[in-house]
Order: structure tokens, then C-alpha cells, then sequence
């Protein structure tokens, strides 16, 4: 009939125009996606610089700091979760989420209760629409994370680590975010941030020893300065990471979304062209009958 | 002759690396200059300006935010929270 062409072109102009929103957010996230990785890049010597630091103060002196002991007693976690803020970017989100539905049950089941700090407009939505109370969150800029939002982040949590408030106070740090590991693969990831774990003489050894520092104005007070730093650029890169990764599951769902359409586009082109066919056949065998009946009176 | 290799990083990017023949910083109780040779030391920093002086000739300046500093063996790692770009008026973080 006229009216399945009718609605078969339909289908196509509106899918067509879907297709075009779909290829304009793919080239957006392929755009952005070479800057956050540059970021990723930049953000590397001095979280190196930190890590040495750190180590060296760790192999020198005996590290007792409020942040490397464990606290026991306290039973409230804190739990961070780095989301995005936009959908569109396939899993993306959804798996972050089932990571730490994960984390949380287990910490649960291991007695402790879980405190969530959200950053993400979609883990905001995610738990407020559950009525799951937020410590804290903070939205606006999951793609391009600023030193300032992580520094913010970090404050936020050493506050809540180092409080003598009963009330507010948490004995552990989860961070489950996003790890970038190249274009095509992104895995969730659970961290135990706090207290530190401080390995002696950690990695990118097979140099030399780390030679025996004088300390400026003294052990102590250079680990005070470094370990929150330390924490504010571990934070930082989970942000960033987090950042390259979910423009990169975006790149790649609005990839697959723009196929889907052109598959749509191609099918319904092929039943509206089935529909014309049918209409004009019914048409004619609709004269050529009518014909024969004159032709038989 | 001997000389520093100098690498000063803010929290998200390298600001400034190279040969430096000294480096002068506001520790924590003071200005200290570092020369070829210095004795390994890790220090905090003060927010002020660190100078460096190249090898090349000439000098660099550069504000800086609190920090640390650590030296090893002639490697001189500048650690900053924030700093203003070399030769520029603009604070970049």
C-alpha cells in the first residue's frame, strides 16, 4: 500500500539522521581520545617523581605515618567510583557500576560498611535513582579531568581518612575506575588506595640503590608533604585513565551505532522498494483484470 | 665539566628539562643553590621561583607552587604542584 512506502521512507530519513548524530560523536571521541592520552603522557614524570620520592623516603627512614597504618576498629569504607558523564559510550559506565556493586557487596560480607564518593553524572543518576546515599560526587568534567578535580577528590578522602570523627570517619580507600590499556581494551578495576601500602625499594630498581638522602628540613615532615601528593596524583591518574577510557568505548559504540544504521537504512530501503514493486504490480494486474472484464462484457 | 640534568615537573605535564650548571630553589628554610656535585638530599619547597641556569648561557625563571626538590648523583627532579611556563606570563596548571 501507499501508506508501508510512506512509513518505510520514514524509518530511513529518521534513521539516516540518527546515523549522522552517531558519525558526529565517533569523530568528537576520536578527536578527544589523542588529547586525553597526551594528558595521560604529561601527567607520567611527575607521578614517577613522586613514586621515587616516596620509595626513597620509605627505604631511608622507618615510615610510621597515619597514612601507611592500618586503622582497625572502623568499620566505614570509603568506596570511589569514576564514571562518566554522558551515556553513549557503550558498557562503558555499566561495567564501572557492576565493579563496584561487586566491591560493595563483598566489603559487606566482610562486616564493613561502605561509604560510595561518586565522580560521573551517570553513577550520580545511577545510585540517587536506587535512593543510595552519596558521601560525595562531583560531576562535569569525566573527559577532561583538571589537576584541580582530582586535587579536590584527594582532599576529600584524606579528610575522611584522617578525621578523629567517629561519625565520618572511613579505615579503607577502594577506587574502582576505569584502566586504560590500549584503543580496544579497557578493563574495570578495583585499587585499595589507603592506607598505603609503601613497598620497600619498589620497582624500576635494577638501576642502582637509591643513594642515602639528607632530608629537608626532616624525614618526617618531607613524607607528610609527599604521601598526600602521592595520593592526589595516584587520583589524578585514575582520572585520566578513566578519561582516555571512556572516550575510547565511546569512539567505539558510536562506531558500531553508525553501522547499525547503515544496515537500518539498507534494509528499509530494501522493503520500501519491495513495497513500491508490490504496489505497482497490484496496480496493474488491477488494469489488466478490470480490461479483460470489458473486454469479456 | 660536570653538569645537572634538571627536570622540573608540575602535576600534569614537564615543565622545563635539560643540562643546567645550577639550580637555586626556595627550600623549606631557605633559598639553597645546587651545583655538580651536591650531596643526594630530598627537600620540600616553598612556593617562590626556581632559577635555573643552563648550560646554554642565559637563565631561567620560574614560579612555582609548593613542591619538592630531590638530588642524585647530578639529577636534580623538581616536583611542583602548580608553575608558570618559562617564558611566558600565563599560569598553566
Amino acid at each position: 500500500m501507499a501508506g508501508q512506502q510512506r512509513v518505510y521512507r520514514q524509518r530511513i530519513r529518521s534513521t539516516q539522521s540518527l546515523k549522522k548524530i552517531f558519525r558526529a560523536m565517533e569523530l568528537i571521541a576520536a578527536s578527544r581520545i589523542g588529547k586525553a592520552r597526551a594528558r595521560v603522557e604529561a601527567a607520567s614524570p611527575y607521578a614517577r617523581a613522586i613514586t621515587r620520592a616516596v620509595s626513597a623516603v620509605a627505604t631511608h627512614a622507618d615510615v610510621e605515618h597515619p597514612l601507611t597504618t592500618e586503622r582497625s576498629g572502623v568499620s566505614r569504607v570509603a568506596v570511589l567510583v569514576v564514571t562518566a558523564d554522558r551515556g553513549m559510550a557503550g558498557a562503558y559506565s555499566a561495567s564501572v557500576l557492576r565493579e563496584a556493586e561487586r566491591l560493595v557487596e563483598q566489603l559487606r560480607e566482610e562486616g564493613k560498611d561502605p561509604v560510595l564518593y561518586v565522580t560521573g553524572r551517570r553513577g550520580v543518576s545511577y545510585y540517587s535513582f536506587r535512593h543510595r546515599p552519596m558521601a560525595a560526587s562531583w560531576t562535569g568534567s569525566s573527559d577532561a579531568p583538571s589537576v584541580e578535580t582530582a586535587r579536590e577528590i584527594a582532599d576529600t578522602l584524606l579528610d575522611a581518612f584522617l578525621t578523629d570523627d567517629e561519625g565520618t570517619m572511613v579505615g579503607e580507600l577502594h577506587v574502582v575506575h576505569t584502566q586504560f590499556v590500549n584503543m580496544v581494551t579497557q578493563v574495570p578495576r578495583v585499587v585499595r588506595m589507603l592506607p598505603l601500602e609503601i613497598v620497600e625499594g619498589v620497582a624500576e630498581k635494577g638501576t642502582e640503590p637509591l643513594p642515602l638522602y639528607d632530608f629537608e628540613p626532616s624525614p618526617e615532615a618531607v613524607l607528610d608533604a609527599l604521601l598526600p601528593r602521592y595520593v592526589q596524583s595516584r587520583i589524578y591518574s585514575f582520572l585520566l585513565q578513566a578519561a582516555a577510557s571512556e572516550l575510547a568505548a565511546r569512539q567505539r559504540a558510536m562506531h558500531t551505532a553508525t553501522e547499525n544504521a547503515e544496515d537500518l537504512i539498507r534494509m528499509y530501503t530494501r522493503l520500501a522498494n519491495q513495497a513500491r514493486q508490490a504496489e505497482i504490480t497490484q496496480e496493474i494486474s488491477e488494469i489488466v483484470s478490470g480490461a479483460d472484464a470489458l473486454a469479456a462484457s | 665539566m660536570a653538569h645537572l640534568e634538571v627536570d622540573l615537573v608540575a602535576a600534569d605535564r614537564k615543565v622545563w628539562s635539560g643540562e643546567a650548571s645550577m639550580v637555586s630553589a626556595p627550600a623549606a628554610d631557605g633559598y639553597i643553590g645546587i651545583l655538580p656535585g651536591h650531596a643526594p638530599l630530598l627537600s620540600l619547597l616553598n612556593p617562590g621561583t626556581v632559577r635555573i641556569t643552563p648550560t646554554s648561557g642565559g637563565s631561567q625563571e620560574v614560579r612555582v607552587d609548593s613542591g619538592f626538590l630531590s638530588v642524585d648523583a647530578d639529577r636534580v627532579t623538581v616536583v611542583v604542584d602548580a608553575a608558570e611556563a618559562p617564558g611566558s606570563g600565563t599560569t598553566a596548571r
